[in-house]
């Protein structure tokens, strides 16, 4: 699995510019789903039938493919670039940073002058792609994006990368379907478009697969680390269970079904309180005449960093517990 | 010009009439359906002969405005904004109130009466009021009343070697754009939609889009426009003069790339000058309508204004004449190559 995740997290897809990571997950799922389509957003909809008796549900599972990343504003006669963010990113995170566009053009992210890290505005960076201006305006123009451009490490069992919000949860679902575990359910899964810009994706193809459970998967912030900010999740103690984020109650009978799921099967699971963010489930639940819905997440340090980390504890618990979720009948 | 006359019409978000009446007077030769809907969005179509799937081209009626909160004993009237408004672009304004069209001037404490604290800051709008000369409560509820709109008491002039200068230019002049557009014939089913309440949340757009459903969105708009001096170039969002800005993504949506695309071949085919909207700042109908049902490609085309949410704007006639022949190019290879 974890070529896979080096596969996609290296892969360049940010907001609005996912149709790479959607190449490369579309040859992953062949074979694995009875449908593949792709909406007007750019949402790709993989559809497996039941693969066995009983009665089921027609279950969204999400994911985006999206990552944060940065929006070419002005090029000037020097070849310096000015640049916007595309999601949640502070300038900074960003002094140093290398980033790639679409074409392979790698660029280094500097300031101007400041006199005080307290004035490190956004208006100070730019990034430098060490051409001319001629040069720059000829690989690039207002409108490409960047990302970051980071190879993935591993440390043990931990893995950490770019993009890992939410390619890894983009490479939980290509290992669910992998493991062609038998369900009765109709199952899409979905890899949505411009999480990071507002849920935009999974606006739309919720309302195209009109869902009777959603659940998306995608990191969430932990408590685990010197001085953080109080919060009682921790890498490596299983898949988080969310309870609630800025998006979402999760339904409780979903939450139920997914906690006593967990606990039956002794997958390590903990519960989950965000209290900034979402994710598409906040999204799918408000669809047409609303949707039970919930989130599995996957604990991750230095969310929207070049560097997020994760641990493969949690990662294979989360494809155990949706693997088991699904096995079996559910009665909402 | 209609320009001229949507200009100086009275529609503040949530009480559009005036603006729609003309723009239907407008339209009404041109178009084979014309209806409101619900929220007061004004829906002209044409082509319905046509079985191509619909395409949705829309621009907003309404305006930022102020709304009478409350009359003071002494006749003054208390306000709060209705859409963004910067606070320090009211001090001293001549105001219209209601649809009567009440004159009013902004007032404040006067300087002399200004604690030295009170003068190094901003004076904020909820200490400010309007003065219709009304000497009471009582002769002021006369021809006011708490829920009236105040708008901007500005006419509209053509200025400078092409300048257009007025009030409400976002997004008026989409509005005008679109009531040329509307004149051509096109081979597919073509809803022009002028929307209410965009300032206050994008949110005549989002029923207008749902009971549409269109198969492609475009959004005619006024934007930011900062080419002005002590702005640094990477800054100006739009330069006046520089033709239609296309743009690429704001807070409320990411425009559909094929779109984009389509539009720049367009208007290099046609030589029309264009130029992208250079910052991801506000949002615009786009949004809602990207994200109707499953889905829609929307894009956006703006003409650069100045000064814009203030009493006046100025944007440049060439950039308003290059918007008009771009979105009607656009179109018409709709038309002609399908999409």
């Amino acid at each position: 699995m974890q070529e896979l995740i080096r596969e996609l997290t290296e892969g360049y897809g940010p907001s609005g510019n996912e149709e790479r990571v959607r190449t490369m997950i579309q040859e992953h799922v062949q074979g694995l789903v009875d449908e593949v389509r792709t909406d007007a957003l750019g949402n790709l909809i993989c559809v497996r039938r039941p693969t066995a008796p009983g009665s089921g549900l027609k279950v969204m599972l999400s994911a985006h493919m999206d990552e944060i990343g940065f929006v070419v504003t002005h090029i000037d006669d020097d070849g310096f670039v000015r640049f916007d963010l595309v999601g949640g990113n502070s300038p900074f995170r960003l002094l140093g940073q290398r980033v790639a566009f679409a074409d392979g053009t790698v660029g280094v992210i500097g300031t101007e002058k400041i006199d005080e890290i307290k004035d490190l505005k956004l208006e100070k960076l730019f990034i430098d792609v060490g051409m001319s201006g001629e040069g720059a305006k000829s690989h690039i123009t207002i409108g490409d994006m960047a990302t970051y451009h980071r190879p993935m490490e591993t440390s043990g069992d931990r893995v950490i990368a770019k993009a890992l919000d939410d390619r890894i949860g983009c490479a939980i679902l290509v290992e669910f379907l992998r493991r062609k575990a038998p369900s009765p359910h109709e199952i899409y899964c979905v890899f949505t478009v411009q999480e990071e810009v507002g849920l935009r994706g999974a606006t739309t193809a919720a309302f195209g697969v009109k869902p009777d459970l959603g659940i998306a998967v995608d990191v969430t912030s932990t408590g685990d680390t010197p001085k953080a900010r109080t919060m009682d999740v921790k890498l490596g103690k299983g898949v988080a269970i969310k309870m609630k984020d800025r998006s979402l109650i999760a339904h409780p009978r979903v939450k139920d079904l997914l906690l006593a799921t967990a606990e039956d099967r002794d997958i390590p699971h903990q519960r989950e309180v965000l209290e900034f963010g979402g994710t598409d489930a906040g999204a799918i639940h408000l669809t047409r005449g609303g949707v039970p819905s919930g989130t599995l997440s996957i604990p991750c340090r230095y969310i929207h960093t070049p560097s997020e980390m994760v641990d493969m504890v949690d990662v294979r618990a989360c494809v155990d517990l949706l693997e088991a979720t699904l096995a079996r009948e559910i009665t909402l | 010009m209609i320009l001229q006359q949507l200009s100086e019409a009275y529609g503040p978000s949530g009480d559009e009439g005036p603006v729609r009446e003309l723009i239907a007077e407008e339209v009404r030769p041109h178009v084979e359906v014309l209806k409101v809907d619900s929220m007061g969005n004004l829906i002209a179509a044409k082509g319905l002969a046509s079985s191509r799937p619909p395409v949705m081209v829309c621009a907003h009626m309404d305006e930022v405005a102020l709304m009478v909160s409350w009359i003071e004993e002494n006749g003054l009237l208390r306000f709060k904004k209705v859409g963004g408004i910067d606070d320090r672009i009211l001090l001293s304004r001549a105001v219209k109130v209601g649809r009567k069209g009440v004159h009013g001037v902004i007032g404040a404490k006067p300087i002399h009466l200004q604690r030295p604290a009170e003068r190094k800051s901003v004076v904020q709008s909820t200490d400010m009021f309007i003065d219709i000369g009304a000497t009471d409560r009582s002769e002021a509820e006369k021809v006011v009343e708490p829920g009236d709109y105040a708008l901007f008491d500005t006419r509209f002039e053509v200025t400078g070697d092409g300048m257009l200068k007025g009030k409400a230019l976002d997004d008026r002049v989409g509005c005008a754009i679109l009531c040329e557009v509307l004149k051509g014939d096109y081979s597919f089913p073509l809803y022009a939609v002028f929307t209410v309440q965009e300032e206050l949340g994008l949110r005549g757009a989002t029923v207008a889009a749902y009971s549409i459903s269109p198969a492609l969105g475009l959004v005619l708009e006024g934007t930011t426009c900062a080419d002005i001096p002590g702005t640094e170039e990477p800054r100006w969002a739009t330069r006046l003069g520089g033709g239609p800005a296309l743009s690429v993504m704001d807070r409320a949506s990411i425009a559909n790339k094929d779109m984009l695309r389509r539009l720049r071949e367009v208007a290099e085919r046609e030589k029309i000058p264009y130029q992208f909207r250079r910052t991801t700042a506000s949002g615009n109908d786009a949004g809602p309508v990207s994200l109707t049902r499953e889905g829609v490609p929307t894009a956006t085309v703006s003409v650069p204004c100045r000064y814009i949410h203030s009493a006046a704007s100025m944007a440049s006639r060439s950039d308003f004449e290059n918007t008009v022949n771009l979105v009607s190019a656009f179109l018409a290879d709709l038309s002609q190559r399908g999409y």
